[in-house]
């Protein structure tokens, strides 16, 4: 126990006896001290990096191990964007832990009541939501870059004798960085599935469905109108960001798709607000 | 000063609040009395911003909680419903709300020992007892030293210690000129608790005024007579103008007549009295009859005998 408190202290004393923590800035402050003081934060966290360096070692080693066997097209997509091979696989699993914890962080404050306590003390409930949003965005798009570069390189290396892949060659950069981008917004838009439903379940079940299920029924869909809509679902066109290239089936360019992903995610968060200043807590 | 004018709340098609309007001035403890779901927790809501109301103002020191920069320096709350993440420690909770105030860490420490908290500070809040949840939520309503503090049954789940404890501290508080607003189903609980009393049954208001008015007015006086000649006695007291009924062990019970006068009368008239007890109404029956009307549910659990033989707990104990 004296520990905890004692770990604690070291935390945040300088930021508050700095002054620093006027207006907004102790918004962040406490939502910050919200976020690392419940354990899901760290597990999820932890769970993003073992899997996305996993299964980036994993893949791209399956890959090169498999070489021979593989397609010709399956080799060409390889050598055409080596980086979406190695960090697709992995952030597409690690991606899920990122859903929960975007849920996690809004939707236990009411399963657990919390947000009566967080509103009595922030009645003002955008910037409250706001203020949420920034440091868990920001805790996710660091924790990302930190996995992002580490998966590169390793995947790199061990897809060097096949399909040779820099830092500096075009796209690459971006890509990696990209990575991170996509999981940043992924946070916001669970976040906002989060406080929309405002129940854990229902909210893991909204996002998983957006993710994982979706893309699939969509790719079903006959024709051009098929191919646009899934084109233009969240995680689809949100992902393309960590790609190097346009591939030749992608509709959209990693910007686009990366532009429309934030578009899906700012009217959720803009439902999100308008519902939770409307809405008895 | 809570000031609340003409607050109606809507769930539904059901009126939880219907057009409330009272005052809670400092200085003094009032206690805010209804029976389950007579809309008590549902004003404290409203009050504190976290309802909307469907009509209607809830002022504190003249503005909207809503509109409160820092609220917890001015307001303490304590809700019924838990408020707080199971998976965080106690002092962190304090903390993520200091935080919100712009309040330094030390303070706290303070609020900690001040609760007597010290011991779980640094364990997760969902293993919390009742009892230490709610201390826990009575930490966070004194964090910010608040002038007004709005408190929703907060002997719930109290050990008497507990209890008592309570008492004393919504005593001290109100005693340093802080007003003091506190909801309680329990009539003994508030009569020896707060110096004013809003009573409310349905969402309506029943009552406003101090608590020792409300006691007076509402225990209703009676006498319990026995003597040999009963048929003699119940004569002379309905001639006098009481309201006579006759009790089973053979003694009549009356109203609207004296215990003194009684007595002159059975004298007067040479009649032998084996027993003359003046009887107050307890304080809960009393509470009871007046809000009878207004009770939500379970009219079969107030019927008179239920009443009459229900004993009059004077604390609450941990249920």
């Amino acid at each position: 126990m004296t520990s905890t408190v004692a770990d604690a202290d070291a935390d945040a004393a300088p930021a508050i006896d700095a002054g620093a923590s006027r207006g907004f800035g102790r918004l962040l402050l406490a939502e910050w001290t919200k976020l690392r003081s419940v354990r899901s934060t760290m597990w999820s966290l932890l769970l993003l990096v073992v899997l996305t360096l996993g299964f980036a070692a994993l893949f791209t080693w399956l890959t090169v191990s498999q070489w021979s066997r593989a397609s010709p097209s399956q080799q060409r997509q390889t050598l055409n964007d080596p980086v979406a091979t190695i960090l697709g696989s992995g952030f597409q699993l690690s991606q899920l832990a990122v859903c929960v914890l975007g849920v996690m962080v809004m939707a236990s404050e009411y399963s657990t009541g919390m947000i009566r306590s967080s509103l009595l003390a922030v009645p003002k409930r955008t910037p409250m939501l706001f203020a949420k949003c920034i440091v868990f965005a920001v805790l996710v798009f660091i924790v990302a870059e930190v996995v992002a570069f580490p998966s590169f390189f390793v995947g790199a290396a061990i897809l060097h004798s096949k399909a040779p892949v820099a830092l500096g060659d075009p796209g690459v950069l971006r890509a990696v960085i990209g990575a991170g981008l996509y999981l940043a917004v992924l946070a916001l838009f669970a976040l906002a599935i989060g406080a929309l439903l405002r129940h854990v379940a229902g909210a893991i079940t909204g996002i998983i469905g957006f993710v994982l299920v979706l893309a699939p029924l969509a790719q079903l869909l006959p024709g051009s109108v098929g191919k646009h809509i899934h084109a233009y679902l969240p995680s689809e066109a949100g992902h393309l960001i960590a790609q190097a290239r346009q591939g030749p089936n992608d509709l959209l360019t990693p910007w686009q798709g990366f532009g429309v992903f934030c578009i899906w995610t700012a009217v959720l968060l803009a439902a999100a607000v308008y519902l939770l200043n409307r809405r008895d807590a | 000063m809570i000031e609340v004018r003409d607050l109606s709340k809507r769930y539904g098609d059901k009126l939880a609040v219907d057009h409330l309007s009272f005052s809670v001035e400092p200085g003094r403890v009032t206690g805010f009395l209804g029976p389950n779901g007579a809309g008590k927790s549902t004003t404290m809501r409203l009050i504190l911003g976290l309802d909307r109301p469907n009509s209607g103002t809830a002022t504190i020191g003249g503005r909207p909680y809503r509109e409160l920069s820092q609220p917890l320096r001015v307001v303490g709350a304590l809700l019924e419903a838990r408020a707080v993440h199971s998976g965080r420690s106690a002092f962190n909770h304090l903390l993520v709300l200091a935080q919100t105030q712009s309040l330094p860490r030390r303070r706290v420490d303070e609020v900690i020992d001040l609760i007597g908290l010290r011991e779980v500070a640094g364990q997760r809040a969902g293993g919390f007892s009742l009892g230490m949840g709610q201390r826990l939520g009575i930490a966070a309503a004194l964090l910010g030293d608040p002038k007004v503090l709005v408190l929703d049954e907060p002997v719930n789940g109290l050990d008497p210690e507990g209890i008592h404890w309570i008492r004393n501290l919504l005593k001290r508080l109100a005693g340093e000129g802080r007003t003091v607003f506190v909801s309680s189903h329990l009539m003994n609980e508030m009569a020896v608790t707060a110096d004013h009393l809003i009573v409310i049954g349905r969402g309506q208001l029943i009552a406003d005024c101090p608590t020792e008015e409300f006691i007076a007015r509402s225990s209703e006086k009676s006498v319990r007579v026995k003597g040999p000649d009963r048929d003699r006695l119940e004569q002379l007291i309905t001639a006098e103008g009481g309201r006579v009924t006759a009790d089973e062990d053979g003694a009549l019970t009356v109203a609207d007549l004296e215990a003194p006068r009684i007595g002159e009368l059975a004298a007067g008239a040479g009649l032998v009295l084996h027993e003359l007890t003046p009887q107050l109404a307890s304080l809960e029956e009393a509470f009871m009859e007046l809000t009878r009307a207004s009770v939500e549910y379970g009219a079969q659990a107030h019927d008179t005998a239920a009443t009459d033989a229900m004993p009059v707990p004077l604390e609450a104990g941990p249920r």
